[in-house]
């Protein structure tokens, strides 16, 4: 069967740059399968771990390939998932349930600007009319107690998981070959697969080459090495694929990979901090030797807005 | 037909809600039985908690899983005892005898009989949401009648918040199920309780979760 026949919405450089990643994984599967040979309880954890990107990179191609509407429907449901779980670790209050429900209820809302290419409203909806009316109904419960943390942590939750995700999802609806030759797919993937790269290298350097605590308090086993190791690899990586799948020259693509690879640290420490201060390691169990579906996208929750406004500020 | 019935509501609708709406972060899932008879004692907050529990058995056992529920509840009106009955298919159980002779727990020795896997609440009613109510002698009464039968308990938190006594509207939250070893009845149901009530606290202690006030 020919590939016209699946009637792809995404450009071959798409499906290539994913044949790419598959051969990663391949070989990570292999290296594994090696470092484990005659003992299956050793590097149980890391097993697990490749073991989930398989899962992930095989979901995410499916979300992506296929239809544009279908990919949109897999971010808000990313966001969902996500929000979920940002509210189901930080404590709550019982006044806010009915609250809780109007958050929530941002999700379909969000994406449905996205998918009708609302621009405006994508970029204000939860930025002003969420973050007033989740405040007007929660004043009109009338319980004051915690009342700042609650509608903080709320509207926390709301920025990151729902506002900041979805632009991913915008990233699908910007105008395609116009004005300048770009596809939203290639993008978005450009985005996610330097950002997932960039956390594999920055562990993998710390791991080989860590010594400097670069923020103990918050993530006591990120190094400075391994910021800086990842950070240039991720820009290497960046400026070789940037003219595979995006409009980016030379300069820009180096801008972006290092943007990537400081914003990925950072959303990775940020979702720290939260963990720390609410006390717990990991914030759930969906993905196996990863954590919660927070644990796997946290440094997305900084490089997705920062590559959007990156590419919209200089490119569309 | 009742039973497809039954097979699509926790086939299809309750694990729809309670795996994607909700979501379970499930520990020591092996420690669930494979078959009957069992008993799953749990704490009691919500409507959700044994449509939590029986998402967490394979469908292959539905036919043999039910919970145990309140007769002057669900059996108020023709309607919801139907629904009880035939779909979500409680062993009704009365919480208050008729006569002085009624034996209370009668249909749940003869489900247990049966080789079913019962789910029992041993609060006797959901209370406050998120917060424990005393545990009533119940159980270890059914266990004294069945010591061979393993009670296994069950913590869980989370369900109270996304739908607590009292509301229609289910708020999503990721929730938590803890499963314990299953307890067997020594002869003495005050000392029966008492590892009952040790098992429940443990297990809860397995990760530290925020007030709900």
């Amino acid at each position: 069967m020919s590939l016209d026949k699946l009637h792809l919405w995404i450009p071959p450089s798409v499906l290539w740059t994913f044949g790419a990643i598959v051969a990663l994984l391949v070989v990570a599967s292999l290296i594994v399968a090696f470092m484990r040979r005659g003992d299956a309880g050793k590097h149980v954890e890391l097993a697990a771990r490749v073991n989930s990107w398989w899962v992930l990179v095989g979901v995410f191609a499916v979300a992506l390939l296929f239809r544009r509407g279908i990919a949109i429907g897999f971010f808000a449901v990313l966001s969902f998932l996500a929000l979920k779980e940002y509210l189901s670790l930080i404590p709550t209050r019982r006044a806010d349930r009915s609250v809780l429900f109007w958050a929530y209820l941002c999700v379909p809302i969000q994406y449905w600007w996205v998918w009708n290419q609302w621009y405006h409203m994508f970029l204000i909806f939860i930025p002003v009319w969420a973050f007033l009316f989740i405040a007007m109904r929660m004043v009109l419960r009338g319980e004051t107690r915690d009342f700042l943390r609650a509608a903080g942590t709320i509207h926390w939750g709301l920025m990151t998981m729902v506002f900041g995700l979805s632009h991913l999802a915008y990233l699908l609806v910007l105008p395609d070959g116009k004005p300048v030759p770009a596809h939203g797919a290639a993008l978005l993937l450009f985005v996610v697969l330097l950002t997932e790269l960039n956390d594999v290298l920055q562990y993998v350097w710390g791991r080989t080459l860590g010594k400097r605590k670069v923020i103990e308090p918050v993530s006591p086993k990120k190094t400075v090495e391994g910021l800086v190791g990842g950070a240039l690899t991720t820009t290497v990586v960046a400026v070789l694929l940037a003219p595979v799948l995006t409009p980016l020259t030379r300069m820009d693509s180096v801008a972006v990979g290092l943007m990537i690879g400081f914003g990925g640290f950072l959303g990775d420490v940020t979702i720290s901090a939260v963990k720390r201060d609410i006390g717990v390691k990991d914030t759930g169990t969906m993905i196996p030797g990863h954590g919660g579906i927070l644990d796997r996208i946290d440094s997305l929750l900084f490089t997705a807005p920062l590559f959007f406004h990156f590419m919209a500020f200089f490119y569309f | 037909m009742g039973y497809l019935l039954r097979l699509f509501f926790y086939g299809v609708l309750v694990r729809l809600v309670v795996l994607f709406v909700l979501g379970l972060n499930v520990r020591h899932r092996e420690r669930l039985p494979g078959r009957g008879p069992a008993i799953l004692a749990a704490n009691h907050n919500s409507h959700l908690d044994a449509m939590a529990m029986i998402s967490l058995l394979p469908l292959r056992l539905l036919p043999k899983v039910r919970p145990v529920a309140a007769a002057d509840y669900f059996l108020r009106n023709k309607l919801l005892a139907w629904f009880a009955l035939n779909v979500v298919g409680i062993v009704p159980l009365n919480r208050q005898r008729t006569h002085e002779k009624e034996d209370l727990l009668a249909p749940i020795a003869a489900a247990l009989e049966r080789g079913e896997i019962l789910v029992f609440f041993p609060e006797g009613s959901r209370g406050e949401p998120e917060q424990l109510a005393e545990f009533k002698t119940g159980l270890a009464r059914i266990a004294e009648r069945r010591p061979d039968v393993p009670v296994v308990p069950v913590y869980t938190y989370g369900l109270g918040k996304a739908l607590p006594k009292g509301e229609w509207m289910i708020v999503p939250f990721f929730v938590d199920i803890f499963v314990g070893e299953p307890l067997h009845f020594d002869g003495d149901r005050i000392a029966y309780m008492e590892r009952y009530r040790h098992a429940m606290a443990q297990l809860a202690l397995e990760e530290k979760h925020a007030d709900w006030t």
